[in-house]
């Protein structure tokens, strides 16, 4: 059972999205489906646990050997990762059922469920697998079950924003294939191992750079790193606020785990930092998304926008500590995928609760929230301090190592940039700090109780994890460390 | 022996919890007990490094014994001892706690093997003895409280850097022989200077201690300054500068203490001169002088605590310490009076008091090594200890004119503890040889021939008859209710004037400059709010699908063209 953990992996959800069809009754379907949301949780822990004790898990499809067959391959980067997006996942969909009850119409519920866990394997699958050509397959199913997700959102500019995602990512997804194709052409390989193996020798060619740039670019627009970030900003705000709260947390964090993949793995460190001067590029357009993300969230009058767009800047932090392509630089990056996760997990969780309660997520909505529903605009404040960095929340742990790392290399204009950045975030979340507490309640409002303990349960659990790893840092940073060392190592010498 | 492993610290800080958590009986039992337990424990421990273990990646040494730091803790335990026994009488807890932690905190600087220990130590002498000055709670003694713990600290930051600047250049923290070179030294030098007293930075003990409570006064005089001494003798050995500044030392006080009225500060500037001969000791280095040092820093504890022990009685039961109020207290106060006259004796150096036996040994070293100037300095300076300390606090507290208070003698807990004091410094002083097997080195040093008990003693007679003499022709300096203005005039109104009519300047330019400002932004507010909406368009309108396809195909051309040229 447990040589076979990282095919349990993708295969839980995956045969679990069928069978909710076979389920009529929609509480049921949420049961089930948060069963096997925790299933994968749990093969993930295991699989994490399993690469820390005995190093990298290689896992042959079918029996086939490597260059051949389709080959799962966990090392810490992406067991990390795995961890991560079956936690969020089940503690999102513990508010699910709940939360659909007011956004999406009934008969469509087993289909929300379906679509989820599709897209829970999709982004398990694009993680866990160590070939080039499933990576695509994967990012297409859980991409797919994206699109059809925010198009269940009850306002109908979802249905809009679903389809520039669609096309976006589409054209992404098909850069990365027309990558991929570039690479085969050259190598007549498709495992990532063996891509890795064989790509020095050709590295120098034409069609190669042209294929990392393919690839990159369609991780980007995955990522949406500034200027590639426009389809995000809608998709989020009007998707139904679940599918906000579980792509916030996991998509992203899916395609920079590709970047990192293709990058150091894939093309190699020193391929891929000579071949685009990436440290400038990803330094420039991070800092870049810092700044417009972070301005334009001051901007919003949504709240969910604002955090959509905070996500872009975020995004920026991450890519920074990437660019910087030092352990410490990286531990930083990975840090933040993690930490970035708790915060926007419990932001857009309490944002649903929001919605469940007053059916609107307009700031001037939120006009005396604090007294109405304490908890929940208690969860918010905690989880924006973590976003603009307050020591004792994990977004300072991640910040501290993205600034040291930083100074390590000598780079303070751009260590000064990123404090200026997080005072932005101080304004946006001020923002709804100051409404929700000092301002009067509407009176359209005044019936407005605190959130049921469905939604409840999983934002405190992820409010409290905010604040227990700023304290004790211990598994995270150890994990994100370790995988940065590997990756590195693996790569020998990274250019300067 | 699993014993050795205690360092001397530990049971008065045992000691200071009990003390927190029992009252009456139980705690006097104990706190007199404690002291004396210890002290038996610290008389069989044997020289070397008895506790040493690894914080971050520095090798700790919180408890090294040599003959040096063992002089220290013993009479340190005897001072405790005594001053616990003048102190039976206090039934506030805080004192008590703070002076066991104070006492606790001073032994464990002496038995500091490395910097970082001895700044632990060193700041908690500041934070715990801070307190016994705050017991008074006067107003006063909070403002004086205040700034003595602020100069404190302040040397104990100086420490720690020069500790920092100390590892980085010899990659250890051992506290040994440190040297004036380097910045490391120079900051640890003034570290040790501020706790010493040096001149001008003396203030923060003429300022607190005759604030402090009656028996808070006592400890006081016993610890802070004599680890600052013992800190030099182990860093500082044979610092020629050294000798100057202790020769500035024994002098400066004796003008301020002769003009000045407040009994117990009197004392607190003599404590200063006497520290002076201590630092002259160790600036000059040989093994006499170190031993003449360490021997007088052994005695002054003694002698200068039975005086400050008088005088605390004096205030204890009359309320008054300035010597304009007092006088003619020989009557009421029979007991205090002649052992305050033992304690005037010894601090006078007259022979076969314990005074003599180790300031002769420091003269002696100043002729020995040519430092004639020195030597006729540190004869002048006796001759105003003697008038200072040895004549103008007994008379003036005892007889004088009548001042009509009739007071009794205090209770016995303090005539005990002056009695064990007085006791000590006579037994010193008629056997000096027992003193002298506890010090550093052997030097068979006799301070008793012909020309030290003669040249001493016509010293003693000289001054005393130009006392008599000034005092019958009125030519003496009365004693008047004054303030004299020492050098912490200088940061207690001149700085702050100053100080004052800068910021009232910068204030004035602020106001102005603020203005200016606020009407910029004001006009950039009104500029920007006209771009506002253009702005936030820009970065948040819904873009159509078109131009994010061409942001797509923008970003590819870049990478390939990039990729390709790179």
């Amino acid at each position: 059972m447990l040589a076979h953990l990282p095919i349990l992996q993708v295969i839980v959800p995956l045969i679990g999205a069928p069978v909710c069809v076979l389920l009529s009754r929609a509480r049921l379907v949420w049961l089930f489906a948060l069963i096997v949301s925790g299933l994968s949780f749990i093969v993930s822990a295991l699989l994490l646990q399993q690469v820390l004790m005995s190093g990298t898990v290689i896992y042959e499809l079918g029996g086939w050997d490597a260059p051949w067959g389709i080959e799962y391959r966990i090392d810490k980067l992406n067991g990390f990762l795995l961890l991560i997006i079956s936690a969020m996942s089940t503690l999102v969909l513990f508010a699910a059922q709940t939360s659909i009850n007011k956004e999406i119409p009934a008969e469509k519920h087993t289909h929300f469920y379906i679509l989820y866990l599709l897209s829970l394997t999709g982004m398990l699958g694009v993680v866990v697998t160590g070939d080039a050509f499933n990576v695509f397959v994967f990012l297409e199913i859980s991409s797919l079950s994206s699109y059809a997700l925010i198009a269940l959102g009850k306002d109908r500019r979802a249905l809009w924003a679903a389809y520039q995602y669609l096309i976006l990512g589409t054209i992404g997804a098909t850069f990365i294939l027309i990558g991929i194709g570039l690479m085969y052409q050259m190598t007549g390989t498709l495992n990532m191992a063996d891509l890795a193996a064989r790509l020095p020798e050709v590295a120098q060619t034409k069609t190669v750079f042209t294929a990392f740039a393919f690839v990159i670019t369609g991780i980007c627009l995955k990522l949406a790193l500034f200027p590639l970030h426009l389809w995000l900003p809608n998709a989020y705000t009007y998707a139904p606020s679940i599918v906000t709260a579980f792509l916030a947390a996991t998509a992203t964090k899916v395609a920079f785990y590709l970047l990192i993949r293709f990058t150091y793995s894939v093309f190699g460190g020193s391929f891929s930092f000579t071949t685009l001067p990436l440290q400038f590029l990803f330094m420039t357009l991070g800092l870049l998304g810092i700044f417009v993300g972070s301005i334009a969230a001051i901007y919003q009058t949504n709240v969910k926008q604002i955090f959509a767009y905070s996500s872009i800047a975020q995004i920026g932090y991450m890519v920074i500590g990437f660019s910087i392509s030092s352990v410490t630089g990286l531990t930083a990056a990975l840090l933040h995928i993690f930490n970035h996760a708790l915060m926007k997990g419990a932001l857009f969780l309490a944002l649903g609760a929001v919605m469940y309660r007053i059916g609107s997520v307009q700031i001037n909505q939120f006009q005396g929230l604090g007294q109405q529903m304490p908890l929940t605009m208690a969860a918010i404040l905690v989880a924006g301090l973590s976003l603009i960095g307050m020591p004792l929340t994990v977004g300072f742990v991640s910040k501290w190592y993205l600034l040291s790392a930083l100074i390590e290399k000598g780079w303070w204009p751009v260590a000064l940039l990123i404090l200026i950045g997080s005072l932005l975030t101080l304004v946006y979340v001020w923002k709804i700090v100051e409404i929700a507490y000092f301002k009067p309640s509407l009176s359209t409002n005044s019936t407005v109780i605190e959130a049921p303990l469905a939604f409840l349960i999983p934002i405190w659990l992820l409010v409290i994890a905010n604040i227990y790893f700023g304290v004790d840092t211990r598994l995270s940073v150890e994990v994100a460390h370790a995988a940065s060392e590997s990756l590195l190592q693996a790569q020998g010498q990274v250019r300067p | 022996m699993w014993m050795l492993e205690i360092p001397p610290f530990v049971p008065f800080f045992i000691s200071a919890l009990i003390a927190l958590v029992t009252r009456g009986f139980l705690r006097a039992v104990i706190m007199i007990i404690i002291p004396v337990i210890s002290m038996l424990h610290l008389w069989m421990v044997p020289e070397g490094i008895h506790l040493q273990f690894s914080f971050l990646s520095f090798e700790l040494l919180p408890y090294r014994v040599d003959k040096l730091s063992l002089m220290f803790g013993y009479i340190f335990h005897i001072a405790a001892f005594i001053a616990i026994i003048y102190s039976l009488h206090v039934r506030d807890t805080s004192q008590q706690v703070a002076a066991m932690m104070y006492a606790g905190s001073g032994l464990g600087a002496v038995f500091a093997g490395d910097l970082i220990t001895l700044f632990v130590f060193w700041e908690l002498l500041a934070f715990t003895s801070v307190f016994l000055i705050l017991a008074r709670r006067t107003q006063r003694a909070y403002a004086a409280a205040m700034r003595y713990l602020i100069i404190q600290v302040l040397s104990g930051v100086l420490l720690l850097i020069g500790a920092v600047f100390y590892l980085a250049d010899n990659a250890t923290l051992e506290f040994a022989y440190l040297g004036l070179d380097g910045i490391a030294g120079w900051l640890i030098f003034i570290a040790f200077g501020i706790k010493c007293a040096f001149p001008l930075a003396h203030n923060w003990l003429t300022d607190a201690y005759p604030e402090a409570t009656v028996t808070g006064t006592v400890f006081l005089s016993a610890f802070t300054t004599k680890v600052a001494v013992y800190a030099l003798a182990r860093g500082y050995p044979g610092t020629e500068l050294l000798v100057y500044i202790g020769a500035v030392m024994t002098c400066f006080p004796i003008f301020f203490a002769v003009i000045e009225n407040d009994l117990r500060r009197v004392l607190a500037y003599s404590l200063i001169n006497q520290l002076g001969f201590m630092v002259v000791g160790i600036g000059i280095g040989t093994a006499l002088a170190i031993n003449g040092a360490v021997s007088h820093a052994f005695n002054d504890v003694i002698f200068k605590g039975l005086l400050f022990m008088s005088m605390g009685a004096v205030l204890h039961m009359t309320g008054r310490i300035n010597g304009s109020d007092l006088g003619g207290l020989y009557k009421s106060m029979p007991k205090t009076t002649v052992l305050c006259i033992v304690g005037a004796a010894s601090i006078s150096a007259f022979p076969l008091f314990n005074g003599f036996v180790s300031k002769s040994m420091v003269m002696s070293a100043a002729l020995e090594n040519g430092y004639d100037w020195i030597w006729l300095i540190l004869l002048f300076a006796s001759a105003g200890v003697f008038h200072h300390a040895g004549i103008k606090i007994p008379y003036f507290a005892f007889f004088s004119h009548d001042s009509g208070i009739r007071a009794s003698d205090p209770s016995n807990n303090m005539i005990l503890a002056m009695l064990i004091a007085a006791g000590l410094c006579i037994a010193i002083g008629i056997y000096p040889a027992a003193l002298y097997s506890l010090l550093p080195y052997d030097t068979g040093y006799n301070p008793y021939d012909a020309t030290h008990v003669l040249a001493q003693t016509q010293l003693l007679f000289f001054s005393a008859l130009a006392f008599v003499w000034l005092n019958l022709r009125g030519m003496y300096p009365p004693e008047r209710p004054s303030t004299n203005l020492d050098f912490d005039w200088v940061y207690r109104r001149l700085f702050p004037t100053i100080l004052r009519s800068i910021f009232t300047a910068i204030w004035k330019m602020d106001k102005k400059l603020r203005q200016r400002v606020i009407n910029k932004i004001e006009s950039n507010f009104v500029f920007m709010s006209k771009k506002y909406s253009q702005l936030t368009d820009l970065l948040s309108r819904g873009y159509p699908l078109g131009s994010m396809v061409l942001w797509l195909v923008i970003v590819l051309s870049c990478y390939v063209f990039l990729s390709v040229i790179y």
